[in-house]
């Protein structure tokens, strides 16, 4: 089982979280204005890179609050982890 | 054919104290060039290069894999086949699979121990009941056998069953034709059969760049040396991703690690294959005595070949309570392999937007049943440069357009 650090709680067992997948993506300001192309690259498209992944999680059984974690796939090891909030205002 | 197995051969090579037994497959250095490369020696990239050679007289063709053949997916399943899927479109495709499966002991001299035992999919709701009840029906309009037992009956097939437990088993369905086969034989199997058809199986030769020119393909840059190709094919399940972005190209696909166990061997008590999506989890016993195991994926994406404690802990929870008789039973081997999941929970086979690049991958948690069927429909996507009308709906353009083929939890089971 992963221990997980979450920004909030510390370390805490994988059991307490739950994934909500890649990170980042944003849902489009203008749907309509896309093509087909474009939506079904937003929908279905995913990175899913071997190495460092930003992905998301959800404390569900703790603070409820979720978070963007970077984890390696190859090991699954946790690089860091911090509250969503901080990280869309990097990215932004 | 080289060494064929047959009694004779058998009896031939007992006289000479089974020391003559050929090779089944040879180990070539890669040629320069070559019609057809097939990135991944599992079940389903040596099933095509079979399928290349045998139907549509393309003998010219490598299979590159970084590890040994059989080494991945094909080796960490829990074997079971079936076709009892809901949408039309998938069970044809599974359908032609069970077809080929059903002969493909004899077509490849191989025996891959096909083991028709049956297929039971518990319902433990009144929703679950009136879904399969439906499911049965649309796999008899489109020629897949499947029954309805009632609890007598399912108590009848499997005695060991607990039907009265916390989530009580109101009926199942029953695909005769569905069973098992071992499944590093079905590898092997297709692995020494294209061989005798003339085809290279290049083991410990990962592929490191695909290398296109004007939007076509030129070859494979691998571990030894480039490989100049007509056509490159990949097969590559939980790594498609990563060889679609040498490709540059993008994919839906999520890998995740998927858990399985093995029991140590006792005797014969389940003979048939038993899954239950309520509950969540299958078992069967192989013929060696072990009880197979398996449910579903981690939660997290990841190419580890490992997973997480408690998806084991759920899984073993759901088999004891299907038969609390095994709770004392003690696990031998335990294992993951990384299932490339895609958001319809269907296969692509495709081609893409590079000429002469092919991709084969997405199916997840049920891919080996499909073997024969995906090489098949593979082979002639490749050889024609068209979809076969078996794959046709499993485009990549699927995606785009929206026709999306919404197997998830429609097929009755955890793919």
């Amino acid at each position: 089982m992963l221990v997980i650090r979450c920004p909030w709680c510390g370390e805490r067992a994988e059991s307490e979280f739950n994934y909500g997948g890649e990170a980042g993506i944003a849902r489009p300001a203008h749907p309509e204005q896309l093509s087909d192309e474009q939506w079904g690259d937003y929908l279905f498209m995913r990175k899913n890179p071997l190495g460092l992944h930003r992905e998301q999680w959800v404390h569900t059984h703790g603070c409820r609050r979720w978070f963007v974690a970077q984890r390696d796939t190859r090991n699954y090891t946790f690089t860091s982890t911090e509250p969503l909030a901080a990280a869309n205002k990097e990215q932004a | 054919m080289r060494n064929r197995y047959s009694l004779f051969s058998l009896v031939r090579n007992g006289l000479s104290h089974n020391e003559k037994w050929g090779r089944a497959w040879h180990s070539p250095e890669p040629k320069r060039e070559y019609d057809v490369v097939i990135v991944g020696a599992g079940g389903h990239g040596l099933a095509t290069a079979y399928y290349l050679a045998k139907v549509h007289g393309i003998r010219n063709i490598a299979v590159v894999e970084k590890g040994w053949l059989g080494g991945g997916n094909t080796a960490r399943n829990t074997t079971i086949v079936r076709s009892n899927y809901l949408w039309d479109e998938s069970a044809q495709l599974y359908e032609k699979a069970m077809q080929l499966w059903e002969g493909l002991s004899q077509d490849l001299n191989y025996n891959v121990m096909f083991s028709q035992r049956g297929v039971m999919n518990l319902a433990h709701t009144l929703q679950e009941v009136r879904d399969t009840q439906r499911r049965i029906n649309a796999n008899l309009y489109n020629g897949v056998d499947g029954e309805w037992l009632s609890r007598e009956q399912i108590r009848q097939q499997v005695p060991l069953i607990n039907l009265d437990s916390r989530y009580p088993v109101l009926g199942a369905s029953f695909q005769r034709r569905g069973g098992v086969a071992r499944h590093d034989a079905v590898a092997w199997g297709f692995a020494r059969a294209a061989d005798q058809l003339g085809v290279d199986i290049i083991q410990n030769c990962p592929v490191t760049h695909i290398r296109k020119k004007d939007g076509a393909i030129e070859g494979v840059e691998t571990g030894k040396g480039f490989i100049r190709a007509k056509k490159v094919a990949v097969v590559a399940a939980g790594h498609s991703s990563v060889i679609a972005d040498m490709a540059g190209i993008r994919l839906p696909l999520e890998s995740h690690p998927l858990q399985a166990l093995v029991s140590e061997p006792v005797k014969p008590a389940i003979n048939t294959v038993i899954m239950s999506n309520a509950v969540h989890a299958y078992i069967s016993q192989s013929d060696k005595g072990d009880l197979v195991i398996g449910a579903g994926i981690d939660q997290y994406t990841g190419y580890g070949q490992r997973g997480s404690f408690q998806s084991i802990e759920h899984t073993l929870q759901a088999i004891v309570e299907m038969f609390p008789s095994l709770s004392r039973v003690r696990m031998n081997r335990q294992w993951g392999g990384i299932v490339d999941i895609c958001p319809d929970a269907c296969p692509i086979i495709s081609k893409t937007a590079i000429k002469g690049l092919y991709f084969n991958c997405g199916w997840g948690t049920g891919g080996f049943k499909a073997t024969p069927g995906s090489g098949w429909v593979f082979a002639h996507t490749i050889a024609n440069d068209e979809p076969h009308p078996l794959n046709a709906p499993f485009s990549i353009d699927r995606f785009y357009s929206g026709h999306l083929i919404d197997e998830h939890g429609a097929a009755a089971v955890a793919h």
